[in-house]
């Protein structure tokens, strides 16, 4: 498989704190890798260096191509990025944050966008009109998703998705994600705490311990193992 | 003598509606600041008071028809508010609200000086597109000026609402408002909406000027009360709301109005034409302690 997104020795520093010390990892066409660590072991921080919004040393690349620039241009490269808590603009409907989604894209058809999109999560076309602020966690959750869907992305960066939601809601989501992942070939990479459910939905992972990355191997491999469970992962 | 009463009544409220359309005007582009920058820019009225001038002058000095003037002045005030983002307030937005505000009041202070240097402070007369007739609607007599300035409030109101309702850079004006950092991720070029918004800002000053100076003549203050109009206006309507702006405008204008009406009568004849000043001040302060996000805006909610 093709190499998707390539990050080299990557570091990055928020002040004087070292958030990232050394960070090498590989994401290929179609997968769905998932980052996994303990609370501050710079999962979130790997996701926000590659779209730009921390600066960072060593080399990431896109298809080949080296990354530079912010979020803007990260947006622009193919790279959808579904932060943590969420991410909807609350005061905009349900349509104006999926229209907000296609807005680096360049496609000229939103609209038909929009409904291949809502084939996911068909509500969204009945309350297209809702604030999206008024939605529940869950679907505000997958609004999120929605959204970075209209960008057509190369690569979805989703930042703990599960976060604050019930287990069926989060269970719901990461079905939807294997689905796109399965059906339209959508490469993910996922920073997740909850290790179960991200290694159950992704077919390689990497454990990151403050700030390196410990481990990395097959979803599988990892799961089945009791002791890198034990050690690594607290489950 | 009821009917001339309910005339007279009828003036008042047209009249109003006229000055709280050029209010309306001024108080949006508070509004599209605050809402994009955070801040109220002290410096609306000059920047408003420098488009006049300039339209002033290429009518007066270059001898230019008053249409292309004022289609040249929007322009130049576009262009003028991107520039005073990207030059003045773009350093300094990264620092405490207060340093804009500041910076804000400075340019305020600029333009008015630049003003009076470059045309001097000598009162100057501008026409209105609409001339000065007057039409007498059922004893109802109305400028044709303010018939000119409630329609052209209006239709800018509209223009404003269909771009940012319906168009692609409007929806990113907007999630720039609600959420910066978001609105990046999706590609949105967040200091370009901004100098945007304030590009935006100073062509609806430079309307809301043009609207004035006709009825209270062209000089470097004349739009100081009028910004204090419109920030009742703001507060009134909610800082934060674009139709709260509009309708607090209109509500100040007719308000203002009617108590100079009122003042006709015994109970309110303690209202003379010096107290419209603090009546808006008591608007702004009435409405900070009672009901401080104003008619349409929404609490603040503070996560702690």
């Amino acid at each position: 498989m093709k190499t998707l997104l390539e990050l080299d020795s990557v570091a990055a520093r928020y002040g004087p704190v070292q958030a990232l010390h050394n960070v090498s990892l590989v994401v290929r066409e179609g997968e769905v890798v998932a980052v996994l660590g303990a609370n501050g072991a710079g999962k979130t921080t790997t996701l926000r260096a590659i779209s730009g919004i921390v600066s960072r040393t060593g080399a990431i690349e896109l298809e080949g191509k080296s990354l530079k620039g912010g979020p803007e241009a990260a947006a622009r490269a193919g790279i959808a990025h579904v932060p943590e808590g969420r991410g909807t603009f609350v005061d905009l409907t349900v349509t104006e944050n999926l229209r907000l989604g296609a807005y680096s894209s360049r496609t000229r058809s939103v609209k038909a966008d929009i409904k291949r999109v809502a084939e996911y999560f068909p509500w969204m076309l009945e309350r297209g009109g809702q604030r999206a602020g008024t939605l529940s966690g869950g679907e505000q959750q997958m609004l999120a998703l929605g959204r970075a869907l209209m960008s057509r992305p190369r690569l979805m960066l989703l930042d703990e998705p599960s976060l604050g939601l019930a287990p069926l809601v989060v269970r719901e989501f990461f079905r939807i994600v294997r689905k796109l992942n399965e059906e339209d070939g959508l490469t993910v990479l996922v920073v997740e705490q909850d290790a179960r459910i991200a290694l159950n939905a992704s077919t390689r992972a990497y454990v990151l311990e403050v700030g390196r990355v410990a481990l990395t191997g097959p979803s599988a491999e990892l799961r089945d193992d009791e002791s890198i469970r034990r050690s690594y992962l607290g489950y | 003598m009821v009917l001339a009463a309910f005339s007279d009544f009828m003036q008042q409220v047209v009249s109003g509606l006229a000055s709280g359309g050029i209010y309306a005007l001024l108080a949006l582009a508070l509004v599209i600041i605050h809402r994009s920058t955070g801040v109220i820019n002290f410096a609306q009225g000059e920047m408003a008071t420098l488009s006049t001038y300039i339209a002033w002058a290429l009518i007066a000095h270059h001898g230019w028809r008053y249409a292309p003037a004022f289609v040249a002045t929007l322009l130049i005030s576009f262009v003028g508010g991107i520039a005073i983002h990207r030059v003045v307030i773009r350093p300094v937005e990264r620092g405490s609200v207060l340093r804009i505000v500041i910076v804000t009041i400075g340019l305020l202070v600029a333009i008015n000086g630049f003003v009076i240097w470059e045309w001097s402070g000598e009162p100057q007369q501008l026409q209105s597109p609409f001339g000065t007739d007057t039409y007498s609607i059922g004893g109802v007599v109305i400028a044709a000026h303010d018939i000119g300035t409630i329609a052209v409030a209006l239709g800018i109101v509209l223009l404003l609402w269909v771009l940012f309702r319906f168009t692609k850079v409007g929806l990113a004006l907007r999630a720039v408002a609600v959420n910066p950092e978001e609105a990046r991720l999706v590609g949105v070029r967040v200091s370009w909406m901004l100098a945007l918004g304030w590009g935006l800002a100073a062509l609806l000053g430079a309307v809301a000027g043009m609207l004035t100076a006709p009825t209270v003549g062209l000089d470097p203050n004349m739009m100081a009360a009028v910004l204090i109009y419109s920030f009742a206006a703001a507060v009134l309507g909610g800082i934060d709301s674009p139709i709260g702006a509009v309708v607090g405008g209109l509500l100040i204008g007719v308000l203002l109005n009617l108590l100079s009406y009122l003042s006709q009568y015994d109970m309110f004849d303690w209202f003379t034409e010096e107290l419209r000043l603090p009546m808006a001040l008591l608007v702004i302060l009435a409405v900070l302690l009672v009901r401080p996000q104003g008619i349409f805006g929404k609490p603040a909610v503070k996560r702690v």
